[in-house]
């Protein structure tokens, strides 16, 4: 019964368009028979050597090599060159075999569709959806894709300044040498602890203080009472429509220790100067504060937001039971606060992990200490694994370190991810 | 008035008060004569427009080539705006329409894909772009910021889930192609959407540091952003009132939209919120 199906199937297997030639698709069969001697071409003669270029990473550095009488220095092999042909050959061959695949596939339908006597056009939307993804596909396979596949190996080499930058010397495989590093070896794991017990500490207090000051500057306007609702939200919004960059420079300058003109109103009044961004602790107080003055409007907008959405009737009938605006407060408005925003505080913990901006153009993770290596008293594991990259070129610390925050974040997201599923589900205050 | 309200308006004064010092006293700074950070005067007693004037003109003892980072700026910007949207409107409309194999498992993907901070790879972009000598030129800054977009696919896919079938399907009794329904069709009724995105984009790409300074490396390249940490950071706030200017010609056009916009953002964080 399954004939046409089956042999298609086989044919198909043996030979890339063999199944379709059969079927009487002509055209189609000859583009998949050319398309599979290219394919055999490449995988015999590149594949091979490029793959085994990632295996070895090369095993000759710039070297002098005798031509004639003359020794001359010859370019060597460039590690992180083969490093990417070798992963771009991979992925080469992963789709091939999926273009393998489809193309049995194909065969065994189109063969069974001839049994049943079926047209032999394909859908007429078939096509089209692919046509729109694949751009899409390309850029996120390229940009996103690739540089975390390329990451991940980089942390497993010694890719790092001053002894093993390409072109001129070659970079090994070391396993998880670098992870050893950042977690025992002396100065590396200080400052790796040091910057991670920071990150933590500046991620929980900013997280909580700009959760809070923005549910009370909320209900402060909020209030019965209280006149020019809209204007004061006006006003306090503006922060957050200055680009950041731009107000953090200009905080970077309010805050100047010799010039700035906070420390010269603390002067008028008799007081002395703070140096504000030069010393460890008055830098933390400081990035803290200003993170607060742009992360507070943020979650102002959405407390009112919520404010709005809360049902009247529930104050009707604690007013009918004649409870005070105080219990009021205590037992409708805060309880539906925190319940419709606790998942926000993940989301904004998260954020504030990777607070870039805020550290690096406020204070560049400065004031810088002997006792870290490449990094200051304020540097976030981002601002410290950014600098690795652009300044000092060491990327395999740089990668580890990205790694281990993206399975902290990934982690953080899966639980978020899970937890408001089942928190949809219990829809406990409606 | 009840204490409990006085109380409430000095501290509703002194927070608007905070609110808008530091944009209040950049943006008087930017008229003062001089070149000071600290004036005893909140008020300049004398109003100048020569800061606006510095920022377009060379002058041989420093090179700010502000109306090069400008331009710039507004290169990038532009054109990760438009292909940016683009591709991020194409994928949508491919996941919200199509009924095709793997949807779903790529839908998964680009979910999981879209929670990895795009900068954690900063490392990565950065050694691969350095590789193929392909830093410090604006098309990589382009490429790098709208190649990702397709990956905050999934508000304008809700919203072209929204749009009924049976417009298209009456459009295909009428012969229409598959083309035609996309850009007769869907993208006319989809303006709300296209011009979220659009700002969006836009506005992600004027604002960002961190790429642009990564990859762009020559003081010709820089976008404002870079420019103007570039000008606090080796000028150590000598030229401040310069810098003032720079940041009220910067701040202007998005500052200007998001309070444009403020109710619209509003609605659209919160409705972020109460999903989770």
């Amino acid at each position: 019964m399954n004939r046409h199906a089956r042999a298609a199937g086989w044919l198909s297997a043996l030979f890339m368009g063999l199944g379709q030639l059969y079927n009487r698709q002509y055209v189609k069969g000859l583009v998949m028979i050319l398309a599979h001697a290219a394919i055999i071409y490449t995988t015999v003669v590149k594949l091979p050597s490029y793959l085994k270029g990632l295996i070895t990473l090369g095993d000759k550095g710039v070297h002098l090599e005798k031509v004639g009488k003359m020794s001359k220095l010859v370019p060597g092999d460039h590690s992180i060159f083969m490093l990417i042909h070798g992963v771009l050959a991979g992925i080469a061959l992963l789709v091939f075999i999926f273009i393998y695949v489809l193309n049995i596939r194909d065969a065994v339908t189109i063969g069974r569709r001839r049994e049943q006597g079926a047209s032999l056009r394909p859908l007429q939307n078939g096509l089209f959806p692919w046509m729109l993804l694949a751009l899409p596909i390309i850029g996120v396979l390229v940009f996103t894709v690739m540089p975390i596949v390329f990451t991940s190996l980089i942390a497993f080499t010694n890719y790092s300044s001053p002894n093993h930058i390409p072109a001129k010397n070659l970079v090994d495989w070391v396993g998880f040498d670098t992870f050893h590093k950042l977690f025992t070896l002396g100065v590396w794991s200080n400052t790796f602890v040091g910057v991670m017990t920071w990150t933590f500490i500046w991620a929980i207090t900013a997280t909580v203080t700009c959760y809070f000051g923005g549910i009370l500057v909320a209900l402060l306007i909020n209030q019965e009472g209280i006149k020019f609702k809209g204007f004061w939200r006006l006003l306090f919004v503006l922060p957050y429509a200055i680009p950041q960059f731009v107000s953090l420079l200009i905080m970077k300058n309010l805050l100047n220790e010799k010039f700035g003109p906070i420390n010269k109103y603390f002067e008028a009044f008799g007081l002395q100067g703070l140096p504000w961004l030069n010393d460890p602790f008055w830098a933390k107080v400081s990035v803290i504060v200003v993170n607060m003055w742009i992360g507070v409007p943020v979650s102002m907008i959405l407390v009112m937001g919520i404010l709005t959405t809360i049902p009247k009737d529930l104050y009707e009938a604690a007013d009918v039971d004649g409870a005070s605006g105080w219990m009021k407060f205590r037992n409708i408005t805060l309880p539906y606060i925190l319940f419709a925003t606790a998942p926000l505080l993940i989301t904004q913990f998260a954020g504030n992990i990777n607070n870039f901006n805020v550290i690096y153009l406020l204070t560049g993770g400065g004031p810088a200490t002997i006792a870290y290596n490449n990094a200051g008293k304020t540097d976030l594991l981002v601002t410290w694994l950014y600098k690795l990259t652009l300044d000092f070129n060491q990327y395999n610390i740089a990668a580890s370190i990205s790694i281990l925050l993206f399975l902290f974040i990934a982690a953080l997201s899966i639980t978020m991810f899970v937890r408001t599923r089942s928190f949809k589900e219990e829809d406990m205050i409606q | 008035m009840k204490p409990r309200l006085l109380i409430s308006y000095i501290l509703l004064a002194f927070i608007g008060v905070m609110s808008l010092y530091p944009a209040l006293w950049t943006v008087l700074s930017s008229f003062r004569v001089g070149n000071s950070l600290f004036s005893d005067h909140f008020i300049p007693q004398t109003w100048t427009l020569d800061h606006y004037r510095d920022l377009f003109r060379a002058r041989a003892d420093r090179y700010i080539p502000y109306a090069h980072w400008y331009w710039n700026t507004l290169q990038v910007a532009t054109l990760s705006m438009v292909i940016g949207t683009l591709i991020q409107l194409l994928t949508a409309y491919a996941f919200s329409r199509f009924r095709f194999r793997g949807r779903k498992a790529m839908m998964m993907a680009i979910m999981v894909l879209g929670m990895f901070p795009g900068f954690l790879s900063i490392m990565a972009i950065f050694v691969l772009l350095n590789t193929f000598n392909l830093l410090d030129t604006k098309w990589a800054l382009i490429i790098v910021y709208s190649a990702g977009s397709a990956l905050g696919m999934f508000v304008a896919k809700g919203f072209f889930d929204t749009i009924p079938r049976s417009l298209e399907e009456a459009a295909k009794i009428d012969g229409a192609s598959e083309m035609t329904i996309f850009m007769r069709i869907i993208l006319p009724l989809s303006r709300p959407i296209i011009t979220y995105i659009s700002l969006m984009t836009f506005t992600g790409a004027w604002v960002d540091f961190i790429f642009a300074r990564a990859i762009l490396r020559s003081p010709e390249q820089w976008t404002l952003a870079v420019g103007l940490w570039n000008l606090v950071d080796s000028y150590n706030s000598t030229e401040f009132t310069l810098f003032a200017a720079g940041c009220v010609l910067v701040a202007i056009p998005i500052t200007s939209l998001y309070m444009y916009t403020q109710r619209f953002l509003v609605s659209g964080l919160t409705a972020g919120a109460s999903k989770g």
